[in-house]
């Protein structure tokens, strides 16, 4: 974490005149630093995606079941994870650090957290409108319980599953950034250094897009699978 | 997979709900004969498809009996009885995310069939509904409400059950698609020969499909279980009389054809055909206002009726 009025340029030499004037963009500097700042800030941050996200829908998966389940559960579930969400990350920092330390574990709770509700609900909503003749026919055709949620209610809560893993996604890159408020790691991390008396642009400019084309690249890539995993949406 | 068609009999089934007064189905005595088609009609409120539901078991039963070819329905594995009935709703309830022939495919797959046992099935089944094989690999989204339906008649076949059970398939088809079905499905009927029970609330659908039609009135009683020229010729009293409507000696002329008519000797009029009903026939002879119709085989005048053995 550095510090508000710091140096102009970080992770420097002595720079091109380009980074010493601080100009819009700096095609050097971003080659210069990409192999020790920028990709291992990439990857750090898919990893850090990748983790929440996964946790999340394995989290948000079990709430679901035990919620389409148990009805009655359904809206404790729901308060708890609206709750979750309306915590501000710092705060949240605060009161996780004395637990869980300075750590990726204090990042990947609060991140978790947020993907909470928006999984939850697109699953708890998706399981819910299955047409209930589509599910009269399962039955009367003679489909056990288990098999009517595995042929029929679960493909067909697919398409609001996985537009919910969407925004999940898209939405944990962005929240991301604020991990190097408990450590260094992550598209934060330059986007903070970056930050001083003085912005330096490039870097600023630089990580903030690959944020935003990291976000990009991984909602196209669920469109994908969405469009492979659900065929009839489309026709 | 299960076989020919199995009677269907009904002891004093009665449907009770909690805290609601009265009963849904009251006491419902009758027996289906293997292979015919029952058709329960009535106003709403009858019990019609609580009647039905009981019968695979979507609706539990508070006493009384039902049985098919003398086993109880309450003896038999919930799943394995329904399995071996075929289910047919208004609503028609394809899964959406599976294409035509694998909806088709429904309860082959849970027997546990070969897909290429399924396919030919299918192709098969498409055949007997009247859909081109380019339908099997659709999805029910791409289909008009007429062939989503021929599609769920055919996925109720298609494990080849013993009885079917049909409630209201054709109610929210519009008239001429609905004529149509009703058509494919007397063919697919004389072809398969399942025991049917149908409900509708539609006395005309009801004498044209139902070998037997049972008539239900509010409170799930059976007021009357006849064949359809007996309802219409001898209502059982003044609700079934109200219910069949005051053209009911009109209706039941639908139900002769000319053939069964003594014929006069062939004569110039208007042409019908032997196989039209008395009804098409005098509904001809009153627009052409011809006293004499001439009846046809395909194109040979065959013989001849009059207005009046018509309407006698």
């Amino acid at each position: 974490m550095t510090v508000a009025g710091g140096p102009v340029i970080p992770n420097f030499g002595t720079g091109s005149s380009c980074e010493v004037n601080n100009g819009w963009f700096c095609t050097d500097w971003v080659r210069e630093h990409w192999g020790d700042t920028l990709q291992p800030a990439l990857f750090q941050h898919i990893e850090l995606v990748a983790i929440a996200v996964g946790i999340g829908f394995v989290v948000a998966v079990a709430l679901a079941l035990a919620g389409f389940r148990y009805r009655l559960l359904d809206p404790p579930i729901g308060v708890f994870s609206d709750f979750l969400y309306t915590i501000p990350s710092l705060a949240l920092f605060q009161i996780l650090i004395p637990f869980t330390g300075i750590s990726v574990t204090t990042v990947e709770i609060a991140l978790v957290s947020y993907t909470l509700l928006i999984l939850y609900r697109n699953m708890s909503v998706g399981l819910r409108a299955v047409p209930a003749e589509v599910v009269e026919a399962a039955r009367g055709a003679g489909y056990t319980r288990m098999q009517t949620f595995v042929h029929v209610e679960a493909p067909l809560a697919l398409p609001a599953i996985l537009t919910g893993l969407r925004v999940a996604t898209v939405s944990t890159v962005s929240i991301a950034t604020i991990a190097p408020f408990v450590i260094a790691k992550g598209l934060g991390q330059p986007i903070y250094d970056a930050l001083g008396q003085d912005v330096f642009k490039t870097e600023i400019f630089t990580a903030g897009g690959m944020v935003i084309a990291l976000a990009l690249v991984l909602d196209g890539l669920l469109v994908a699978v969405q469009r492979m995993l659900t065929p009839w949406v489309r026709v | 997979m299960p076989g020919q068609a199995a009677e269907l009999v009904f002891d004093k089934a009665t449907k009770r709900y909690e805290g609601r007064e009265g009963d849904a189905v009251q006491d419902l005595s009758l027996t289906v004969p293997a292979g015919e088609i029952c058709v329960l009609v009535g106003p709403s409120g009858g019990g019609k498809t609580t009647a039905l539901k009981m019968v695979n078991r979507l609706i539990a039963m508070s006493s009384g009996d039902i049985r098919i070819d003398g086993t109880s329905i309450n003896d038999q594995d919930v799943v394995q009885l329904r399995r071996g009935i075929g289910y047919v709703i208004q609503q028609v309830g394809l899964f959406p995310h599976m294409t035509i022939e694998a909806n088709i495919g429904t309860v082959p797959r849970l027997y546990g069939r070969p897909r290429s046992w399924i396919r030919t099935r299918s192709a098969e089944l498409l055949e007997l509904v009247g859909l081109d094989q380019s339908y099997a690999k659709r999805y029910p989204s791409q289909l008009s409400g007429g062939e989503r339906q021929r599609v769920g008649l055919a996925r109720a076949i298609a494990g080849n059950p013993p009885i079917m059970l049909m409630d209201e398939p054709f109610g929210a088809i519009d008239p001429i698609v609905r004529e149509r079905l009703q058509d494919a499905f007397l063919d697919l009927q004389n072809e398969v020969r399942k025991t049917v029970v149908f409900v509708t609330h539609d006395i005309d659908e009801a004498i044209k499909l139902g070998d037997r039609i049972a008539i239900l009135r509010t409170g799930g009683r059976l007021v009357q279980y006849d064949t359809p020229r007996a309802v219409l010729e001898s209502p059982a009293d003044d609700f079934v009389a109200e219910f069949v409507g005051r053209d009911r000696a009109l209706k039941a002329l639908a139900l002769r054809t000319i053939s069964e008519l003594e014929l006069g000797p062939a004569a110039d009029g208007p042409r019908v055909a032997k196989t039209s009903t008395v009804r098409d026939a005098l509904s001809l002879a009153i627009e052409k206002r011809a006293h004499v119709l001439a009846v046809t085989d395909g194109e040979t005048v065959v013989g001849s009726v009059t207005r009046d053995q018509l309407t006698s």
